[in-house]
């Protein structure tokens, strides 16, 4: 059974975010990455980056393909995680902790309600 | 899984790397029973599968196979596949998933009443067996006293209370064999080979794996580097085109190509650092100019590096020519490599 922690919340496209004061901290999940297999490469936003909801910001790349990832919500890059380009498999072996992709300052606090609390998301992955 | 060929198949079953590192280092097995098979029979066969494909068969000894192409009237790809002489007059043809109907309808226009043409591919099912340890594997499997068959030979064996072919084929540039047999046994095939390849460290690899092995090797992939509008010239495979031969289908667009050399070349190449890795119908460029299009691409497990596969002009198809690869607006470096871009050292 994949690892979906109570503590986040979660979109369709398989982002995990992660609440910190007036910002976001975005992943992929558990299951995502066991979907992709081994991650061999990824592209991360620069701080400042201007987004909106669903708009795609990074790639990751597993052997097999490209897939983009997408801004939860409306807002503005903080940080990527650079991290990612010298050890893209951070996010096979750490989803949820080293892998994370990006840091977002959320433009409207009320778009979170959007999201899927790991009870949804449990459901949608079956 | 994937949809593939009408079939669904599994990309993976661990992990596409050590999938591949285990092909390359030990043993792999796949499962290739969505591969189609005909059997050609008749003594007018082997005169009329002259005509139907590209390689010479008359070349092929009995239990002998080659690559070979079936050609459209313009020369291109209806597909490739392996032709094997299981008897006199009688052979086996290993198509494309995909094919099969395609293949089969092109065949029948031209078929001679004379010549029996059957599609066992439903009642049929296939295993790939690769990788250096595969001859350990088949006296463990098969039988200690025997050899395997010599590369590209096929040999029947009993097994199950029935019979299996065994081919010293692949398509991962290891060592290893293709084996054929009734759907019927399929299921316990698998798990006998399974057991007897735990030893040496055999692993069930799937879609993925086949397709970075296959990549590493340059082995075309019908509908990705091979289509109705590539020859095999353009394609690079003119060894297994026999011109001599007086008359086969597509015939007369090789010799205007080789004469006049091919407008473009499929290439190999590689990127020069790190970067996102390459992938098909991404574009490529030679001094800024747009010279081609990526065919197949992928992180090469073995050389740990972007490695893939285009159709550049014929100008800017030499080994050694830089190219630049565009992904997502931006351009990463890379080269065109011989093939096959991965030899064992």
């Amino acid at each position: 059974m994949m690892n979906v922690p109570d503590d986040l919340l979660y979109t369709e496209s398989h982002e995990w975010i992660k609440r910190e004061g007036e910002n976001i901290r975005v992943g992929i999940t558990d299951h995502a990455q066991a979907e992709l297999t081994d991650v061999v490469f990824v592209e991360v936003p620069k701080a400042g980056r201007e987004a909106n909801a669903r708009e795609a910001i990074a790639v990751v790349e597993s052997v097999k393909a490209a897939s983009d990832i997408y801004a939860p919500v409306k807002g503005t890059v903080v940080q990527g995680n650079d991290a990612l380009t010298q050890n893209p498999s951070l996010v096979n072996t750490d989803p949820f902790g080293e892998g994370w992709l990006f840091v977002l300052k959320i433009a409207n606090e009320d778009d979170l309600k959007n999201l899927k609390d790991a009870a949804a998301y449990r459901q949608q992955i079956g | 899984m994937v949809p593939f060929g009408g079939w669904l198949m599994p990309v993976q079953y661990s992990s596409i790397t050590d999938e591949h590192r285990a092909v390359r280092n030990a043993l792999g097995i796949f499962d290739i029973s969505h591969m189609g098979q005909f059997i050609a029979s008749g003594n007018a066969a082997p005169d009329w599968l002259n005509t139907m494909l590209t390689n010479n068969v008359t070349k092929l000894g009995p239990r002998q196979g080659q690559y070979t192409f079936l050609l459209n009237e313009r020369g291109g790809i209806i597909d490739d596949l392996i032709l094997y002489r299981i008897a006199d007059a009688e052979f086996l043809l290993v198509v494309n998933a995909s094919k099969i109907e395609e293949d089969l309808a092109w065949l029948e226009k031209d078929r001679p009443k004379t010549v029996e043409l059957r599609n066992r591919s439903a009642d049929y099912g296939a295993v790939a067996i690769q990788g250096p340890r595969a001859r350990e594997f088949f006296r463990a499997w098969i039988d200690a006293e025997t050899e395997p068959p010599a590369r590209n030979v096929i040999a029947d064996s009993p097994m199950f209370g029935s019979t299996i072919s065994i081919a010293r084929t692949g398509y991962t540039g290891e060592d290893g064999f293709e084996v054929f047999f009734p759907a019927t046994i399929a299921a316990q095939v698998w798990q006998s080979a399974l057991s007897a390849g735990a030893q040496f460290g055999m692993k069930p690899c799937g879609l993925g794996a086949r397709d970075t092995l296959r990549l590493e090797m340059c082995y075309p992939l019908n509908g990705s580097d091979l289509s109705s509008n590539r020859n095999p010239l353009e394609a690079g495979l003119g060894f297994f085109v026999d011109l001599q031969k007086p008359h086969f289908t597509g015939r007369e667009t090789l010799v205007e190509t080789k004469t006049n050399g091919a407008r473009e070349r499929l290439v190999a190449f590689k990127m020069s650092g790190k970067g996102p890795p390459p992938r098909p119908h991404y574009s490529v460029f030679n001094n800024g100019a747009r010279v081609g299009e990526i065919t197949s691409g992928t992180l090469s497990p073995s050389l740990n590096i972007g490695i893939g596969m285009a159709y550049v002009s014929a100008a800017s198809a030499k080994v050694g020519t830089p190219l630049e690869v565009e992904i997502r607006g931006q351009r990463f470096p890379a080269t065109i490599e011989k093939k096959p871009l991965f030899k064992k050292s």
